[in-house]
Order: C-alpha cells, then sequence, then structure tokens
C-alpha cells in the first residue's frame, strides 16, 4: 500500500490514491479527497462512475485495492471488526432507497443504533426515535407504523432520523433525492442542511440532482471515469473551467461524457 | 470431443470447489462469531419461535399422516407372512431413525431455508444489510448467529414432538383400523424401542437444523442482482439443504449404526 501521509491539517476525512476494480472494470482509479471537519462536501457524477463505491470505501463495506482512507488522522484500510465498529459509531449513513429494516416499526428503526450499538434501554431509545423524527417533521404516531406502510418520501425522512439518531460526526448521503418529487426533494435538502448544521457534523452526498448539491454542498468534486476530474466551492462550479462538469451541470447529451449504452 | 468435456467437467469441479470452500468458510465465521459478545437473545427467542412454533402445523401433518401410511403399509406387507405383531415396532423404529428427522426437516428446509434466504436476500439487495454495518452492528452476528443456533436447537424438539404423533398416527390406524389392542400395541412401541433410536434421530435433526439455517443464510446473504437473484438463493437454499440432508442422512446413519 503505497500512500501519502496524513496532511498537517487535520483532515476529518483524507483519502490518497484510493482505487478499486471489480474484474477489468476499474471503478476507482486513484481518488485524493480531503474533507475539512464540518464541511459538506458533495460529489456528482453520472450513473455508474463510482459514486457509492466511494462512499462504501469509506464506509469500509468494500476494501480498496490500494490507498489510504483516514478518518480524524487514523488508517481505516484494513481495520478489524472491533475497529471498524468503533470508527462506525462516527458514522451516520442515509441509503439511497432508505434500508430501512422492514421488520421493524419505523420507531425501532430511528432507535436501532441507540439499543443495538449503544446499550440504551428501549423506553430511553424510544423518546431520542421521538425526538428524531420530530427533527425530520414526522409525528410520534409515524412510529409505530411500519416502513412499508409509509411513502417514499416519508421513509427518506425516517432513514434521515435513523442516520442522525446517534448524533453522528460524519454524515453520508447517498442519493437523497432520487425518486422524490422536487418538493420533496427540496424538503428532504432543507432537513439536511439543518440536520448537519445542528449537529455540526461533516457530510459526505453523493447525487446527480444539481438543485440538491448546490443546496446541501459547500464543495463539490466531479467524479469522472473512476477520477475526480474537478473540486471547488459550490460558488465556482458554474465558471469551472471544465467541459466535463459544464456538460454534467447543464445535463446536455452533447459534449466530451458519452453514455456509455452498451455494457463493457 | 473429449477436451471441450473435460474443459466442462474441470469448470463444474472448480465451481463445486469453490463453492464448498466458500460455505465452509461462512460456516466457521458464523461459529467463530457465536461465542463471542454481543449476544442477539431476542433474535434468537424470534428465531426458535419462527422455526419451531411455527412449523409444528406442518411438521404435525406430516408425522401424522406418514405415521398412518406406515401402519397401514406394514400390515399389508407383513400380513403375507403374519408377521402384523410387528408393526408396532417399525412404526416406531422407522419414525424415530429415519422418517422423523428426515421428513421434518424436507420440510423445515421448504419453509424456513427459503424463508430465510428471500429475507436475508431481500435485506442485501435492499442494502439493509449495509445498514446494520453502518449501526456498528455487525450483519454476521445480528443475521446469521441467531438463526443458526435456533435451527440447531429447535430441531431436535421439533423432530421429538414429530416422532410422537407420528406414533400417534400408527397407533390411531393401528388400533382403530386394523384391530390391534391399544395396551399391546402401546407396550409393544416402548418395548421394542432403544434409546439409539430415538437418540441418533436427534442428533440428525441437529445436524439437519445446522444445514438448513446456513444454506438459508448463505444463500441469502451472498444473492445479488434484485429479485431474480433473491429468487436464485431462495431456489439454492432449498435444494442444497434438500440434498445436504439425504445425504447426511446417510453418513450419520452409518456412524451410527453400520457394523
Amino acid at each position: 500500500m503505497n500512500a501519502a501521509p496524513a496532511p498537517m491539517a487535520p483532515s476529518k476525512i483524507f483519502l490518497r490514491d484510493v482505487a478499486k476494480s471489480f474484474g477489468s472494470k476499474s471503478v476507482l482509479q486513484g481518488i485524493d479527497l480531503d474533507v475539512a471537519p464540518g464541511e459538506s462536501m458533495v460529489v456528482i457524477g453520472g450513473s455508474g462512475s463510482g459514486k457509492s463505491v466511494l462512499l462504501k470505501c469509506i464506509l469500509g463495506l468494500m476494501a480498496p485495492d490500494r490507498g489510504s482512507i483516514c478518518v480524524d488522522g487514523e488508517e481505516t484500510v484494513g481495520f478489524n471488526d472491533r475497529d471498524r465498529a468503533r470508527v462506525m459509531r462516527k458514522f451516520g449513513m442515509l441509503f439511497q432507497g432508505g434500508a430501512l429494516f422492514d421488520s421493524l416499526r419505523v420507531w425501532e428503526n430511528v432507535a436501532f443504533g441507540p439499543i443495538q450499538s449503544d446499550g440504551m434501554k428501549a423506553e430511553q431509545a424510544r423518546e431520542v426515535a421521538v425526538a428524531k423524527l420530530g427533527a425530520v417533521g414526522l409525528g410520534p404516531e409515524i412510529g409505530e407504523l411500519f416502513p412499508s406502510e409509509l411513502s417514499g418520501g416519508m421513509q427518506k425522512r425516517v432513514a434521515l432520523a435513523r442516520a442522525i439518531a446517534r448524533e453522528p460526526e460524519i454524515i453520508f448521503f447517498d442519493e437523497p433525492t432520487t425518486g422524490l418529487d422536487p418538493i420533496m426533494a427540496d424538503v428532504i435538502n432543507d432537513l439536511i442542511v439543518k440536520c448537519v448544521s445542528d449537529l455540526g457534523a461533516t457530510a459526505i452526498s453523493i447525487t446527480h440532482d444539481m438543485a440538491s448539491a448546490r443546496k446541501i454542498g459547500h464543495r463539490i468534486g466531479m467524479l469522472y471515469e473512476g477520477k475526480l476530474i474537478w473540486q471547488g466551492p459550490v460558488a465556482d462550479i458554474d465558471h469551472s473551467g471544465n467541459a466535463h462538469v459544464d456538460q454534467f451541470i447543464h445535463g446536455r447529451a452533447e459534449g466530451p461524457i458519452r453514455m456509455q449504452v452498451r455494457r463493457l | 470431443m473429449t477436451f471441450p468435456l473435460l474443459t466442462v467437467l474441470g469448470r463444474m469441479t472448480l465451481a463445486f470447489l469453490q463453492a464448498t470452500g466458500s460455505v465452509t468458510s461462512f460456516a466457521f465465521q458464523a461459529i467463530r462469531l457465536a461465542v463471542q459478545p454481543p449476544f442477539y437473545r431476542q433474535q434468537l427467542l424470534r428465531q426458535m419461535l419462527e422455526i419451531g412454533y411455527y412449523s409444528l402445523p406442518v411438521v404435525g401433518l406430516t408425522a401424522i399422516f406418514t405415521g398412518m401410511v406406515l401402519a397401514l403399509q406394514s400390515y399389508t406387507g407383513f400380513a403375507r407372512f403374519s408377521a402384523e405383531s410387528a408393526i408396532p415396532n417399525v412404526v416406531v423404529v422407522s419414525l424415530t431413525r429415519e422418517l422423523g428427522p428426515v421428513l421434518a426437516g424436507l420440510m423445515v428446509a421448504g419453509r424456513v431455508g427459503a424463508a430465510m434466504a428471500a429475507e436475508i436476500g431481500t435485506m442485501r439487495v435492499t442494502e439493509q444489510i449495509d445498514a446494520l454495518t453502518t449501526l456498528s452492528t455487525n450483519p454476521f452476528k445480528y443475521l446469521v448467529v441467531p438463526r443458526l443456533i435456533a435451527g440447531i436447537v429447535t430441531l431436535p424438539i421439533l423432530v421429538l414432538i414429530a416422532d410422537i404423533i407420528g406414533v400417534l398416527g400408527g397407533f390411531l390406524v393401528g388400533v382403530y383400523k386394523l384391530d390391534f389392542n391399544d395396551t399391546a400395541y402401546l407396550r409393544n412401541t416402548l418395548d421394542f424401542l432403544e434409546f439409539q433410536d430415538v437418540f441418533s434421530g436427534l442428533v440428525k435433526a441437529a445436524v439437519f437444523g445446522f444445514l438448513i439455517t446456513l444454506m438459508g443464510c448463505y444463500h441469502g446473504y451472498t444473492s445479488k442482482g434484485g429479485a431474480q437473484g433473491v429468487g436464485m438463493a431462495t431456489t439454492n437454499a432449498v435444494v442444497s439443504a434438500s440434498i445436504l440432508i439425504l445425504t447426511f442422512n446417510y453418513f450419520i446413519t452409518e456412524a451410527f449404526f453400520a457394523r
């Protein structure tokens, strides 16, 4: 593993030369990324550009083929189960499809982390769950329902409540607005901004929804063919000087990015 | 023309060895984690209820009809040699040694193994297993270990009940249809029954419980690619568990009774 040491300035999340391949397909080809404490980083890119793989590598759900991933200056690649669980305590994650446990009631979903991982008593965890559901605009009566009884937007809110239930230092958002109508998408964006700022958390979001990216991010990076081809403040995205970024943010079919219409 | 055949055989052998290694490694990981805290007692109880209690009707029905058929078939065969008095013995030994554990195992494989593969497979493809990891919960410990322990503990109890119900089925046919004396039937049943008959059946049941839950969990946990992948995992779980039950049944029988 040839990786540069962590920089002097303390990054919350620090990646150097992270690469991941599946068979002959190289999904990540040497990603360098620094996210400062309290910063909200948004990674944009087309479908199949490796955004989800990037998040899963940082979370340890996938092992990178090479490279270094540090959280609070601590190298996490090659962690054993116990160390992984300890570092995972700092993370909250909002999955694209919600990933709510469908055999559990909504409040049990939100209270899952506090009960199972932190050993909180069920009654106390239930109060935490009701408070977190309130923070995402859902009443306590919703807590008694099962996830399958909720609409897509409500499921996203519950998933957000679950992600913030343990008051994590770092929150990941995987396509938070996908599948939602524009108004509900904006509601979710507002909730994300509010929750992240209330917790003072560091956030990494991946999305291809530019309205969402502009609203929830301080900084944007664009992933293309496994590389971060541009990154900069949100304000600079409209004059990035990068033809790939321009094509992507304006959603043009013509440009340097060619849609892959057949599998490699 | 020989070479393509050899290639196919080679590929199949390699795939078989790979699958065997993968399942074995999965089983060892489960056993290693089973002895490490935390222990998810509620999950264990839930699975014991799911495997044991909710399988009772289907296993009970299978057992009672098997016992009844066994008595009836034995009678038509044994009557030719005037050996009708051996019927209670045949029924109880066949049930405790073979039919109880094997039929209960196959029924539970169809009911529970399939449900486990479908549930865990759906959790895999909808990222619920990844969500467990992000909530600092080891999905293997939370999902796989309680199911395996529940299978090993619950199936012997289920088989013991199936044995009793099966003998009752034979008794009903013997007494009410074949005109056996009820006391004589029961005395014959108990006199010929040996501890090892029941014990070997319970050992089989524990092994089958392990195999059924292992296959359900393994195929669910490793499923890929949406609804089709989950469907395939479910089929594979039932088919592989059934084949393993029949295979292990032979070897356990040989270990207990071969001279």
